[in-house]
């Protein structure tokens, strides 16, 4: 088997549902061997690429080869060496976990007492064992993501698609969904992991890409994407949130940048590429009576990369799309 | 698990690759059929309609019009438990369509559709569980005409051959069922365009009286109505009196639909997003 050094490489990928642009020409390149995130807010076509990529729908225009074969021609041969594990719950909520996963190992060729043997396995490596004889109806949340997950490892893919697999969860549930994809990678499986979560890209992937509206409007490390932000963030906290509007037109007229004003009312940010003009900008907050209560001036955050690259917030982006609805 | 250190059980499970050889659409099917048969075994409660419903067709119907068609109403069910066999089954057909049609709105059909297995299986499984349905609604309707007075002239043998012939034509009249639970949008839309087509097939038949009462122009609807002609050779079966070619009549139909449908479900399925 040939192992090419690029598990996912995509080329104008384009999925149109009547007038929405789903996916409007996404280009990706997925290192085998890594986990690559995909980030993106709610609408911007997170679930349509993956379900492209593993087969599930056509694309509409473009081309792409996953794990060596060609999408469209060699779909067949490509379902057997990747895995999905859905946005929403592909466990069958009447059947036991068990029984889920000893029909899945059925399917793909397990005979005899070994299709219990792998249920079972894979029961106990992902914490429920105790949960074996319970209809997934009545699976907690975390329970449920787990299950859903060992259902796409009966047979160990090379390439695991995990659309939002923390989405809902609990710290310690998200955590426990984070080992997973650690000792997935670390066992060899590439991972293509979609989040809304800017800190699970940071913390899992080695490259992410960001999505909106369909199309990738940034690509690179977590660092890269960072940098290509600014060279840092000042974060200023007032003692009294009355100020932040006269602090943010302050320091905007110092330093030529928007201020961003985060969801802490007496917090506000500024992406900076001159150390010594910050500070020289921060010392006239208190002579304008302006009484600081404490800055840092780091790193940006992911948040800030999003804001910075689509002029929104991932929240606000959000607030915006339920409005108009 | 820590979530920070991948733990010992963990590498041992994803440890274990390689793929077992692929199996054929066969072993697929029937791996679906083993799942209808463990929803049947954890919600129970949709056998209900397949118990309830024979019993008051059965009942009902023998005591309603058994004296005024045919003096008592055991002569009559004679006559009408063929038919009450028929309608029951035929009714049951139509869940196919509906709880097809609630599955398919569920994520594990993703799951499904990107495993390296037959297509049509997960569909097709299904249908084969819904023989347990067919045969226990058949197995009722009997039971109770027995109590009531049903005295087939075939005996036992005859009941269970006319069981095989109405699941075998359920099964292709199901793809009519299945083919409208790929194709409308929810399990509502799918009962009423279910019911448009079996009132007329059901009851414009000889499942009630015979149809040498009805006028001309009914009467050439129901020569041709493959309920009908179903009924007609579990009639036959049932008191000894078959002809190959009330069979073979019976099994046009069914065959016809299957060879037409199941392309179209296929194409359907494969569409589904
Ligand atoms: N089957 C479909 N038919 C019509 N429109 C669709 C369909 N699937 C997705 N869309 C639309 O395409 C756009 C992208 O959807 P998609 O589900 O890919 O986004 P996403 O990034 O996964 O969002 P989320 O974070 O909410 O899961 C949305 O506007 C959505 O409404
Ligand atoms: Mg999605």
């Amino acid at each position: 088997m040939s192992h090419p050094e690029f598990a996912i490489e995509s080329e104008g990928l384009v999925k149109h549902f009547g007038k929405t642009k789903a996916v409007n020409g996404v280009d990706l390149r997925v290192r085998a061997g890594t986990v690559y995130g995909v980030l993106g807010p709610n609408g911007a076509g997170k679930t349509t690429t993956v379900r492209m990529l593993a087969t599930l729908i056509a694309p509409d225009a473009g081309r792409a080869t996953v794990l060596g074969h060609d999408l469209v021609r060699e779909g067949d041969a490509l379902r057997r060496r990747i895995s999905l594990t859905g946005q929403y719950a592909s466990v069958d909520e009447d059947l036991t976990g068990r029984e889920n996963l000893m029909l899945l190992a059925k399917l793909q060729g397990f005979r005899g007492i070994d299709v219990k043997r792998r249920a079972d396995d894979l029961l106990e490596a992902f914490d429920l064992t105790d949960a074996a004889t319970k209809q997934a109806k009545d699976y907690s949340g975390g329970m449920r993501r787990r299950l859903d997950i060992a259902a796409s490892l009966v047979v160990v893919p090379d390439l695991l698609f995990l659309d939002e697999p923390t989405t809902g969860l609990d710290p310690r549930s998200r955590n426990q969904v984070w080992g997973i994809v650690r000792a997935l990678v670390n066992d060899g499986t590439t991972v293509l992991l979609t989040t809304q979560y800017l800190d699970e890209a940071d913390e899992l992937a080695a490259r992410i890409a960001v999505i909106d509206h369909g199309t990738v409007i940034a690509e690179g490390t977590s660092a890269e994407l960072k940098a290509s932000v600014g060279s840092g963030t000042l974060h200023v906290n007032l003692r009294d949130p009355a100020h932040r509007e006269r602090a943010g037109q302050l320091l905007t007229e110092r330093l030529g940048v928007v201020a961003h004003f985060e969801t802490d009312p007496a917090a506000l940010s500024l992406q900076v590429s001159d150390t010594a003009r910050a500070a020289e900008a921060l010392a006239e907050l208190p002579r304008a009576n302006i009484p600081v209560a404490g800055f840092s001036l780091g790193q940006p955050s992911l948040d800030e990369v999003f804001f910075a690259l689509t002029g929104q917030t991932a929240e606000n982006k959000e607030e915006n799309k339920e409005r108009a609805q | 698990m820590n979530g920070l250190q991948p733990d010992a059980r963990l590498h041992a499970v994803l440890a274990a690759r390689g793929r077992p050889p692929r199996v054929g659409a066969l072993s697929n099917t029937m791996a679906f059929g083993w799942r209808a048969l463990l929803k049947i075994k954890h919600v129970p409660e949709q056998l209900f309609d397949a118990i309830i419903t024979p019993v008051m067709f059965t009942v009902l119907f023998t005591y309603i019009f058994g004296g005024a068609l045919a003096g008592t109403p055991r002569q009559y069910l004679q006559f009408l438990l063929p038919g009450i066999m028929v309608q029951t089954v035929v009714f049951a057909t139509m869940y196919t369509g509906i709880t097809l049609n609630t599955d398919l709105s569920k994520g594990i059909y993703d799951r499904f559709r990107s495993l390296p297995i037959w297509n049509l299986s997960p569909i097709v499984g299904a249908m084969f569980g819904d023989f347990l349905r067919y045969t226990l609604s058949s197995a009722i309707v009997v039971v109770v005409g027995i109590v009531l007075g049903f005295r087939p002239a075939s005996g036992l043998f005859g009941i269970l051959a006319a069981m095989v012939l109405l699941n075998v034509c359920a099964f292709g009249f199901g793809w009519v069922f299945t083919t409208l639970g790929l194709a409308l949008r929810t399990p509502g839309s799918v009962m009423t365009f279910s019911w448009l087509f079996l009132m007329p097939l059901t009851f414009a038949s000889n499942v009630f009286v015979d149809s040498s009462t009805m006028p001309g122009w009914l009467r050439a609807f129901v020569e041709v109505n493959p309920v009908a002609l179903l009924v007609t050779a579990l009639r036959g079966i049932l008191s000894d009196t078959a002809s190959w070619s009330q069979i073979g009549q019976a099994l046009i139909a069914p065959a016809l639909v299957t060879a037409v449908l199941a392309p179209v479900a296929l194409v359907l399925y494969k569409r589904k997003k």
